[in-house]
């Protein structure tokens, strides 16, 4: 859906690494995780806890909340909220909702 | 900043760092006000502004000189020796001004003198069948990409709505090297006939000639299509747009769908706080009744930027000032501070194109009360004919409608479908938005962890209460 810009300003390249399910991805100091998932060609961040419906980010604003996911353990964090960090560990949330996470 | 360094009180708390919540912070700071700003953004700049102080975008060009206006507020609430939090969530305000706010985790109460809400506006809820799918997105969200991290739209992107943010995006997006494959213009035709009275006024605003270069560079790139109906079609994301034209049904192979129908004020946090709000029948949405300062119903609690009826970025910046000049004026009442009404005028001029633009580019009513199976609410998959079902039944308002259909319940907390069960309810029963108003909203307006709320300091008192 997305890619970057060819000419960036003041670059440090894709310098930061995380992993998403598991899957070693790229992203650039500065990025959200929302958009760095985007750039990494993520296109289904959750399903939805009623229908099990796949969801990706609608807002990027922090309204939505179409972009949850787990981080480093925590889950339905706003992707389009945090920054990236050098081994940060993001899950996709997959499934109806469990009572007893 | 950790949350452990914050005060336990400040003599004014800004809420949002866009140009509205910098401005106030600045002028306050300068006065010798005590000032902190909690933005929840990685970096200030609200959204118009998105990552002014950051963005990777180094063609200035592509993003326009209006964007980097913003650097200006940015340096000098920096300069401004205001304390600027980034990274800030605030969920809760009450009408006695004890503001909870979280950062990494922590969270704290900060008591206040006085608020100014500056949270800004959001884009009106937009829907349409297929809108939840992945691929679909607002035109704000790629915006936001482009500027936070310039990222820009591959494969087959098509644009649908109506406002200027649409045809700022969209040739920004061109600049930014983007293909657009159409644009969908939604803007019913009969709105002209009522926008042409406020004509006159738009004329001599600084939109007018900006609006029309806008146009002008889109339409010499890109396909415009006057659409009436709109569908997202696709089984796990989106792969097709279906549209209504005046010749006839057309479909069109997409990977990507922005929409935009124009930006409401962000009201959960004030009306939280019991601020009170009013249905404004020209822009469709409640925003917080306040007077000349930006003043709320409750004291100490002002309302400044586009949070308090949408105006504009500019706008917002002198509403802001003028907040934080009736904040000066109460706390230090010795303290100079620019003259008011230099400003009032400065605001008056930036708004004199607003109506114009309103009743311009208002949706169409079938976009903004759906029907049939199309979801209003995204967070409960509730769809349309449900909530008009329902209103049939006799439901008479938004909260009633939250115990039959759980709508406004879901982690947005009603943001993505408030206005929509407000209109749709009033459509069935025949009644006003005004009548039967909005979701009640409740603090934690946004989500916090129970590891937060316990990271909360206790006194030896409070914990005494609580324990056997």
């Amino acid at each position: 859906m997305f890619k970057r810009l060819s000419k960036p300003r003041g670059e440090t390249g894709e310098a930061v690494s995380l992993k998403v399910d598991g899957k070693p991805i790229r992203a650039r100091a500065g990025d959200t995780v929302a958009g760095a998932m985007l750039a990494a060609g993520v296109d289904r961040f959750r399903t939805t806890p009623v229908t099990e419906s796949p969801r990706a980010p609608y807002c990027l604003m922090g309204v939505c909340f179409d972009c949850l996911v787990t981080i480093d353990g925590v889950g339905s964090r706003q992707a389009c909220l945090v920054p990236v960090r050098e081994g940060m560990a993001v899950e996709t949330q997959i499934g109806k909702r469990e009572a007893g996470r | 900043m950790n949350a452990s360094e914050l005060q336990s009180s400040y003599e004014l708390v800004v809420v949002g760092g866009g140009p509205a919540g910098l401005a106030a912070a600045t002028l306050a700071a300068k006065a010798g006000v005590q000032t902190v700003l909690f933005d929840e953004n990685p970096g200030v700049g609200g959204q118009i502004y998105r990552g002014i102080t950051n963005t990777p975008v180094a063609d200035r060009a592509i993003l326009g000189e209006d964007y980097w206006a913003g650097a200006v507020l940015a340096s000098e609430a920096e300069a401004s020796g205001a304390t600027i939090v980034n990274g800030a969530t605030v969920w809760s305000l009450d009408p006695n001004r004890l503001v909870g706010v979280s950062i990494a985790g922590q969270a704290r109460m900060v008591k206040t003198q006085r608020v100014i809400v500056a949270t800004g506006s959001m884009e009106r809820p937009f829907p349409i069948p297929g809108w939840t799918l992945p691929g679909v997105m607002t035109a704000g969200a790629a915006q936001t990409v482009l500027k936070a991290q310039g990222l820009v739209p591959t494969g087959r992107t098509i644009m649908a709505g109506c406002g200027p943010l649409l045809w700022l995006l969209a040739a920004q997006l061109l600049r930014a090297g983007a293909k657009i494959e159409a644009i969908l213009d939604t803007a019913p035709r009969i709105n002209w006939l009522k926008a042409a009275m406020h004509l006159p006024g738009f004329l001599l605003s600084p939109y007018w000639s900006k609006g029309l270069a806008l146009l002008r560079e889109v339409k010499a790139k890109a396909p415009v299509i006057a659409a009436h109906r709109v569908e997202a079609h696709g089984k796990d994301k989106l792969s097709e747009v279906v549209f209504a034209t005046g010749a006839g049904e057309r479909r069109m192979k997409a990977d990507l769908l922005l929409l935009h129908h124009g930006v409401v004020p962000n009201v959960n946090l004030a009306m939280a706080a019991g601020v009170a709000h009013r249905w404004n029948s020209r822009q469709l949405c409640f925003e917080p009744v306040v007077d000349a300062d930006f003043a709320t119903s409750l004291r100490g609690i002002a309302v400044a930027g586009d949070g308090a009826g949408i105006a504009g970025g500019t706008a917002a910046a002198e509403r802001g000032r003028i907040a934080a000049i009736a904040a000066v004026q109460a706390l230090r009442p010795a303290a100079s501070v620019m003259d008011v009404q230099t400003v009032r005028q400065s605001l008056a001029r930036e708004e004199m194109g607003r109506a114009f633009l309103d009743a311009l580019y208002q949706p169409a009513p079938s976009f903004r009360r759906p029907t049939g199976d199309t979801i209003a609410c995204r967070c409960e998959e509730v769809t349309a004919r449900q909530v008009r079902d329902t209103a049939d039944l006799g439901c008479e308002g938004p909260n009633q409608m939250k115990a039959f259909l759980r709508c406004g319940m879901g982690p947005c907390q009603g943001r993505l479908c408030g206005l929509t069960v407000t209109e749709l309810i009033a459509e069935q029963r025949r009644s006003t938005p005004d009548e039967v108003g909005y979701y009640r909203l409740r603090p934690p307006v946004k989500p916090i962890t129970l590891a937060e709320l316990a990271s909360l300091p206790k006194t030896e008192a409070e914990r005494k209460a609580v324990e056997r």
